[in-house]
């Protein structure tokens, strides 16, 4: 038997209305201002789709958008198999496990402003022990003159934050793994590659997708380190796209082509993520 | 193929035992000879698991070696010992077709894929699964994946022992029959080792030739599913072969005679003292008459169960199932019971008395 009781539609109403302040009322005010513009006082005038046209034919939002593709399928490409390799290296069992995992969990419990200062000193070449310990070794670095240098920073200051959440959601595949299955490799006289690519790498499927896909999201709308580590410089060479959105709404206070950029950024996002999801979750489903 | 020597084996999973209760294993010297079928039987926890990965190399052991034909294997890996092992769920490659996790055990050992091929598809029609072959295994039902660990098992053929480690646990009722008489089978055929691990005495009785009886971490008898039924070495083996099991009630001496709470018992064991230690007698119900004079006792309940009828009877304070044949009179209250002399033996501390050997008591 089914019963509808319409009360139930007031237990629903804190998260529609929590919904609705913190995501769907925002969005409907981009939409609004990247199809108008305004001199301020409330004042609006009907541009049409002109700023999308303007943005996407822009050569400023290509060069930061493929510097942000860049930056994304390179911090991708370095800490998925880290993470997994670290992970395979961990202990699965005795008392090395917990520390093992709280000195993994340490990075992300840092807040993203202070890892970008942390690594801002951190590689200053007259007190920085890292940019001092360089210049000492006779490497000339300095990453707020060399944009090689800003960058290789950037993605080593990410690969330190972020990793450690690849290795944890690997790791929790990885241990529930039976030890069954070991044991029937070791007796099927399996390599220690064979056990990887058929056992592991199978069983930590579902969990990798998910880092995957939380890394590429995370990787893309990466703002607050970059903007702390270098301001997006020298020049424009670490100026990625959330860097580069800001300075337009914010810096030269174009509201309009700045709402344009920031939904065609969204529709990037969700586009790349979707087809990320469908592609794996087609394989898993096979 | 080899005969496979467990020479004092003993194993505890804590770093120092200090007593006898931290050993899982206490003490287990036993020879497996090559080409038998057997069923290592016993309840949850008794070490059988222990034991057969000792055997298998996944374990090993704290003290004792073992030995394959007079070669030592004690610390080598479960690959160099060239075994087969199917556990109790099944452990499936899932990313590979059916086909490939039967052939993986044979790929990893460099064989040609030719021979690779015919066997496995001799051991696919044997476990009536050719229409899986090219099927992704992940998606199978549990029973087929468990054939295919069964496969994987079976597919080498030059394999010293092939053991099973309560393989049917998954299965469904109606297949387990057929999957067991099909082991059985191929065991006709193929005569390796093969050592079935389970805790249901059907599923040893129906596969071995020989069921060894565990608990308490140490081997309690070997022997033919009939020696195991004639003839208990041990209350517990009595107790749970058998449904129901055998009666096990405790006794005294008395002027050399057995009594049981005052009624003289006429054993077919000798007379020992009982020094301290429990003294018991076992029989079976099988052995035990409703007659006119002898035990009293006190009928409670009576169980049919199709060809023959369990009768519970109270003596003393004690249980006593006797079976009846199906056209047999039941009596009602108070009646006699009378044991079989030849199948009415005695236990001290145990063990049956009459053992011409006696178990080394660590």
């Amino acid at each position: 038997m089914k019963t509808e009781n319409p009360r139930a539609w007031l237990l629903v109403l804190p998260v529609i209305l929590l919904v609705a302040f913190n995501a769907l009322i925002p969005l409907m005010t981009v939409v609004n201002y990247s199809v108008q513009e305004t001199f301020g006082n409330n004042v609006f005038f009907w541009q049409g789709v002109d700023w999308f046209e303007q943005v996407l034919h822009s050569e400023r939002f290509h060069d930061a958008l493929g510097r942000q593709f860049l930056f994304t399928g390179i911090i991708l490409a370095v800490e998925i198999p880290l993470g997994v390799a670290i992970a395979l290296a961990m202990p699965r069992k005795g008392i090395w496990v917990p520390v093992c995992l709280i000195l993994m969990s340490l990075p992300l419990l840092i807040p993203w402003n202070v890892v970008g200062a942390m690594w801002n000193i951190f590689t200053l070449p007259d007190i920085g022990l890292m940019g001092y310990g360089l210049n000492w070794l006779g490497i000339d670095y300095n990453m707020t003159q060399s944009p090689l240098a800003a960058w290789v920073t950037l993605i080593i200051m990410d690969v330190w934050h972020w990793t450690s959440l690849v290795v944890l959601l690997s790791y929790a595949g990885l241990v529930s793994i039976p030890d069954a299955y070991y044991q029937a490799a070791e007796i099927d006289g399996a390599s220690k590659w064979s056990v990887f690519r058929y056992i592991q790498l199978p069983k930590m499927k579902q969990v990798l997708m998910i880092a995957i896909l939380l890394r590429f999201m995370d990787s893309f709308m990466i703002y607050t380190e970059p903007f702390v580590l270098t301001g997006g410089g020298p020049g424009n060479s670490t100026t990625l796209l959330s860097i580069d959105l800001v300075k337009v709404a914010l810096g030269q206070f174009d509201l309009g082509p700045a709402a344009a950029m920031s939904l065609i950024y969204f529709a990037i996002t969700l586009l790349v993520s979707w087809v990320f999801y469908t592609i794996m979750n087609k394989d898993v489903k096979e | 193929m080899a005969k496979i020597k467990l020479d004092n084996i003993r194993h505890s999973y804590y770093p120092n035992p200090s007593s006898d209760d931290d050993f899982a294993l206490k003490r287990v010297h036993f020879d497996w000879d090559d080409g038998g079928a057997y069923a290592l039987l016993g309840p949850s926890g008794c070490g059988k698991t222990t034991l057969l990965n000792i055997i298998s190399g996944l374990l090993e052991p704290s003290h004792g070696k073992l030995l394959f034909d007079e070669t030592e294997v004690t610390s080598l890996s479960p690959s160099e010992r060239n075994i087969a092992q199917v556990f109790q769920f099944p452990v499936i490659y899932d990313t590979m077709t059916v086909y490939d996790n039967l052939a993986f055990p044979l790929r990893n050992r460099g064989v040609d894929e030719a021979r690779i091929d015919v066997k496995v598809r001799e051991i696919s029609s044997m476990l009536e699964i050719d229409d899986l072959l090219q099927t992704k295994a992940a998606g199978l039902s549990p029973d087929n994946k468990q054939k295919i660990s069964l496969g994987r098992g079976l597919v080498r053929e030059d394999v010293n022992v092939i053991m099973f480690d309560e393989p049917l646990t998954v299965i469904d009722p109606h297949l387990k029959w057929k999957l067991r008489s099909k082991l059985k089978e191929l065991h006709q055929k193929v005569k390796t080792t093969m050592i079935y691990v389970t805790h249901d005495q059907t599923e040893a009785l129906t596969f071995a030739d020989q069921v060894v009886v565990m608990n308490f971490g140490q081997v309690l008898q070997v022997g033919t599913p009939d020696a195991l039924f004639e003839r208990p070495e041990h209350t517990f083996v009595g107790h749970f072969i058998g449904s129901p099991g055998m009666n096990v009630l405790p006794v005294e001496i008395v002027d050399g005679q057995v009594s049981l709470g005052g009624h003289v018992v006429e054993v077919s064991s000798p007379l020992v003292e009982a020094e301290g230690k429990s003294l018991e007698i076992g029989v079976r119900p099988e052995f035990v008459r409703i007659s006119e004079q002898g035990i009293p006792a006190t009928v409670v309940n009576v169980m049919d169960v199709g060809r023959h009828k369990v009768l519970q009877t109270i003596v003393g304070t004690q249980k006593v199932f006797a079976v009846l044949n199906e056209d047999q009179p039941v009596p009602e209250g108070s009646t006699y019971l009378s044991f079989d002399k030849p199948q009415t033996r005695l236990y001290k501390d145990g063990w049956l008395v009459d053992l011409t050997y006696e178990y080394e008591v660590l």
